[in-house]
């Protein structure tokens, strides 16, 4: 643990297999990394795979060795905002999702106008998914 | 100075046109003076692709074998109106299939309608036809069933009673609830602004007094070739304009007509507006000739010459039909992403492509320039023709 690193709060999907439903992953995320995760989404099943949505708040360094313990229990981690897709080819370029996103990760560059999608920035509000009129946006979880 | 259109179409085939598109131009206009750009310059290309609504496509299906009359007709479930004639029917851009929840869990997706099925059409897709007819002595099938693609289909052209708004409203929601209309979902208190036109690049704010634009004009229409057949549903050419005869409001419209079988999907869309239903994005480029110094000074407009009424479209603003206007902006500062209203800033957005209505000016200022592209006389001018009493009323 150090306590030179940055606070950072990130979005995760977690998928696991059912014999790991009995893990106690929320209870060693604050325990042994010294992190806060909160639960947005679940979806767990004892016979089935399981698939979770965390929001995680800490130090980096505790996040980045928690990603560790994560993929070494067998989990698959990725990241919410790599759920975001953004299909280059359906957008139309009007630019409708860039007054809704709050973020700025749907932007538009000036003065050519034309639409871009930075998915660091996405907080995966889902704001866009209303906002777009031909879908090019979608949440992949 | 002046052209006539046949002089210029003359350079066309000679390949001497000049032409540039209407962002170009305004650079070329302040670099050497109305006069001296106006002889230089020939055509000057426009482009405008947004969502608009009252667009629909007629289609004509060859005769079944035996014959049907073909009274209820749907494309994928959508309903078209087929009480026209044996085989012919047209499909309404904003039409959604019957089943749909529509806005029963307010707001609704409205994921599918009959923009949509226009797009799969012009995509080249398969399109599910289905018929109902009560049967006669000529025409005694009673039902139809068939999937189909745009080239199965004998006839298929888009007529689009309106389109091309001249000028836009910009919405805002001053309620305290987010609303979702067909200006996009705008959040409470003022919380964005969206607005729907191409600015400097919008066709009807280059010609605004439709000198050159007129019944009979040739036009780029969804990727093809298309015509303007007549001045569009709610044409009001009347409505208040600024000094250099842009109209603060929507004022005039186009109604357009093109075979859907040249169009390209890039530039016709169906589009899914959440919580107000489903629609047509629409791409269309018109070609102004340079007929002397007032054309030019006309398409040298820019989007800060252009003022658009901010309206409110909360519950108590537009829905109400009464007037709704808080005041006015121009498309520099929409165009700029933010807005600063009564001390506070506001963010901006557009609902129509401003970067594909550029694409569009470059590919008819592309076709011209090949040949492939000549120049209407318009056969009847729009109402509002009269108005023009010369650039800056001189
Ligand atoms: S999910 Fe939210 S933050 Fe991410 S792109 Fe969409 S509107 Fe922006
Ligand atoms: S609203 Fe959709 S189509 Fe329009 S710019 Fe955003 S992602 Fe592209």
């Amino acid at each position: 643990m150090s306590i030179e690193s940055n606070i950072v709060n990130r979005n995760i999907v977690l998928r696991f297999s059912p014999d790991m439903v009995d893990q106690p992953l929320v209870y060693r995320l604050v325990k042994d990394f010294d992190l806060i995760p909160n639960i947005i989404k679940a979806n767990v099943n004892q016979d089935r795979m399981g698939s979770m949505v965390l929001s995680i708040s800490g130090y980096e360094n505790d996040y980045k060795e928690a990603l560790e313990y994560m993929k070494m229990c067998g989990m698959e981690v990725s990241f919410l905002a790599d759920s975001m897709v953004w299909d280059k080819d359906v957008c139309t370029q009007c630019g409708a999702c860039t007054a809704v996103c709050p973020s700025g990760a749907l932007y538009i560059e000036r003065p050519a106008m034309t639409v871009h999608f930075d998915s660091e920035k996405c907080i995966v509000c889902q704001m866009c998914l209303q906002a777009c009129p031909v879908k090019a946006v979608k949440l992949d979880i | 100075m002046t052209k006539t259109i046949a002089e210029i179409n003359e350079k066309i085939r000679a390949g001497k046109a000049v032409v540039v598109n209407a962002e170009e131009v305004i650079d070329i206009a302040a670099d050497l003076g109305y006069k001296k750009a106006a002889e230089k310059i020939d055509v000057v290309t426009t482009g405008t692709m947004g969502v608009m609504c009252s667009s629909g496509a007629f289609l004509n299906f060859w005769h079944t074998k035996p014959k049907i009359k073909m009274q209820h007709v749907w494309l994928d479930d959508v309903p078209a109106y087929g009480g026209l004639a044996a085989v012919d029917c047209y499909l309404g851009a904003a039409e959604i299939p019957e089943r749909d929840p529509a806005n029963a869990h307010h707001p609704g997706h409205f994921r599918f309608g009959g923009g949509h099925v226009i797009e799969k059409l012009i995509a080249g897709k398969e399109v599910r036809l289905r018929a109902t007819a009560y049967g006669t002595d000529c025409y005694p099938r009673r039902e139809y069933e068939q999937t189909l693609t745009l080239q199965d289909i004998r006839q298929a052209f888009l007529f689009n009673p309106r389109n091309c708004y001249q000028n836009y409203n910009v919405a805002t929601n001053c309620s305290d609830k987010t609303v979702y209309t067909y200006m996009g979902v705008l959040k409470p208190h003022m919380g964005n602004i969206h607005y729907s036109s191409a600015g400097q690049l919008s066709p009807l704010l280059n010609d605004p007094y439709y000198r050159t634009v007129g019944i009979g004009s040739r036009i780029f229409l969804g990727g093809g070739l298309g015509y303007v057949a007549w001045p569009g549903t709610q044409h009001a050419p009347a409505d208040p304009r600024n000094e250099r005869g842009i109209p603060l409001g929507g004022a005039g419209t186009l109604a357009v007509i093109g075979d859907m079988k040249q169009m390209n999907p890039r530039f016709i869309r169906g589009v899914s507006m959440t919580g107000y239903g489903v629609s047509l994005m629409v791409g269309i480029g018109v070609p102004i000739p340079i007929l002397d110094e007032d054309m030019l000074a006309f398409t040298a407009v820019s989007d800060g010459d252009i003022q658009a009424p901010l309206c409110d479209y909360g519950g108590d603003g537009y829905p109400t039909g009464e007037p709704c206007v808080l005041g006015y902006v121009n498309y520099q500062q929409l165009k700029s992403g933010q807005v600063e209203w009564e001390g506070k800033t506001i963010r901006t957005a557009p609902m129509s492509s401003y970067s594909r209505a550029l694409e569009i000016a470059e590919i008819l200022k592309e076709w011209i320039l090949s040949g492939k592209f000549e120049l209407s006389q318009p056969v009847q001018p729009l109402p509002g023709q009269e108005l023009y009493a010369g650039f800056l009323g001189r």
